[in-house]
């Protein structure tokens, strides 16, 4: 029964630590080419600004999904015997 | 569960804000079980719902074309910013007519529903236990949980109808015949050898596209609500530390949280325009 709660945990927390690594890195990159981009055309800022938060929950996604998985691992565990 | 003589332990706390009120008494075991109804989700979708319905009718019955309230100014202005995002989504003019106020009410009403969020975690829930002691329950066993958009059964539940909804102008907008046709030439070409490959294509973009639109906002919302809940354990430790640290903290990541929960309610609306906008062009 230990060994299952061990595991879960370590799962738990590769989950969310690899899932943030990803989302980090992506929203990293998009973040320093909207930048880029806003500074050569600044007359495109908004139009971008949209397209980049709807970009940012895009990245999100998949590592938020992640995140709600291993919390639901974490505290209503199905694993348990 | 939690016994009369001694107060919950921190994960007897936690998993007591994270069990629903459901038709069967106790938490769903198996991840699919159609049999289980969230009460709770169902009664606050509902009444968010309506009360969204209610403030968007008020607002378009009292507009004045002569100096705007506040009030509908603010309508105006997401008006006008879901009109915009429509009209360079979706391209057809006539079902504009109906989808472009379809994202408006999913905006709003998912924006509602999240911000239920920032209430106290214990406010609702504690009045839903007086009440359910003074009806003669075990107030140990009175579960509630607030934030309807932080149950995967409603959040699924919406993208599959956004789903059947892009079914429905799939057929209204290519026909039955050309929609059947472009599932099985879409990616790779109208060539019978490829038309297993093409329809297993087509079948996994409408899934992947369904679940991850549901998945994504069960997500944020489910990990912002677990949040605020173990938040409110710091404050539980009824120390200085605990009880500042409970402020600090609380306030911090609800106003961050706001701006998760417009971005979510965001994305939800613009995703059913790009779905529903991808079924207006053929592939």
């Amino acid at each position: 029964m230990e060994n299952v709660l061990g595991f879960v945990a370590l799962a738990a927390g590769l989950i969310i630590g690899l899932g943030a690594i990803g989302a980090c890195i992506g929203i990293g990159i998009m973040g320093s080419k909207y930048l880029e981009a806003s500074a050569r055309q600044p007359e495109l800022m908004n139009a971008l600004q949209t397209k980049m938060f709807l970009l940012a929950g895009l990245i999100d996604a998949a590592f938020l999904i992640g995140v709600g998985i291993a919390m639901m691992f974490a505290f209503a565990n199905p694993f348990q015997l | 569960m939690a016994t009369e003589g001694h107060a919950p332990t921190a994960s007897e706390y936690v998993i007591h804000h994270l069990t629903h009120l459901n038709n069967t008494g106790h938490a769903q075991e198996n991840i699919v079980d159609w049999s289980v109804i969230n009460i709770d989700s169902m009664f606050y979708s509902i009444v968010i719902g309506a009360l969204t319905v209610f403030l968007l009718w008020k607002a378009a019955s009292k507009a004045t074309s002569g100096v705007p309230g506040r009030f509908q100014g603010i309508v105006e202005l997401l008006v006008e910013m879901v009109a915009d995002q429509a009209k360079g989504i979706v391209h057809s003019a006539e079902s504009r007519k109906f989808v472009a106020p379809l994202a408006l009410t999913v905006f709003v009403w998912i924006f509602l529903m999240n911000a239920m969020d920032l209430l106290p975690v214990d406010l609702l829930p504690r009045i839903w236990e007086g009440v359910y002691a003074a009806g003669g329950g075990d107030p140990a066993h009175a579960y509630m949980r607030v934030v309807a958009t932080a149950d995967l059964s409603a959040t699924l539940g919406m993208s599959t109808g956004v789903l059947l909804l892009c079914l429905y102008y799939n057929i209204k907008i290519k026909g039955v015949g050309g929609w059947v046709h472009e599932l099985f030439t879409a990616p790779f070409g109208n060539h019978p050898l490829l038309y297993p490959i093409n329809f297993a294509m087509q079948i996994i973009e409408f899934v992947a596209k369904t679940v991850s639109h549901g998945m994504r906002l069960f997500g944020n919302m489910y990990a912002g609500e677990l949040i605020f809940i173990l938040i409110a354990l710091l404050g539980s430790t009824a120390t200085v530390f605990g009880f500042f640290g409970h402020v600090i903290a609380g306030s911090i990541w609800a106003i961050f949280h706001i701006l998760i929960i417009t971005l979510q309610a965001f994305i939800f609306m613009m995703l059913t325009l790009v779905y529903v906008g991808q079924a207006h062009e053929s592939h």
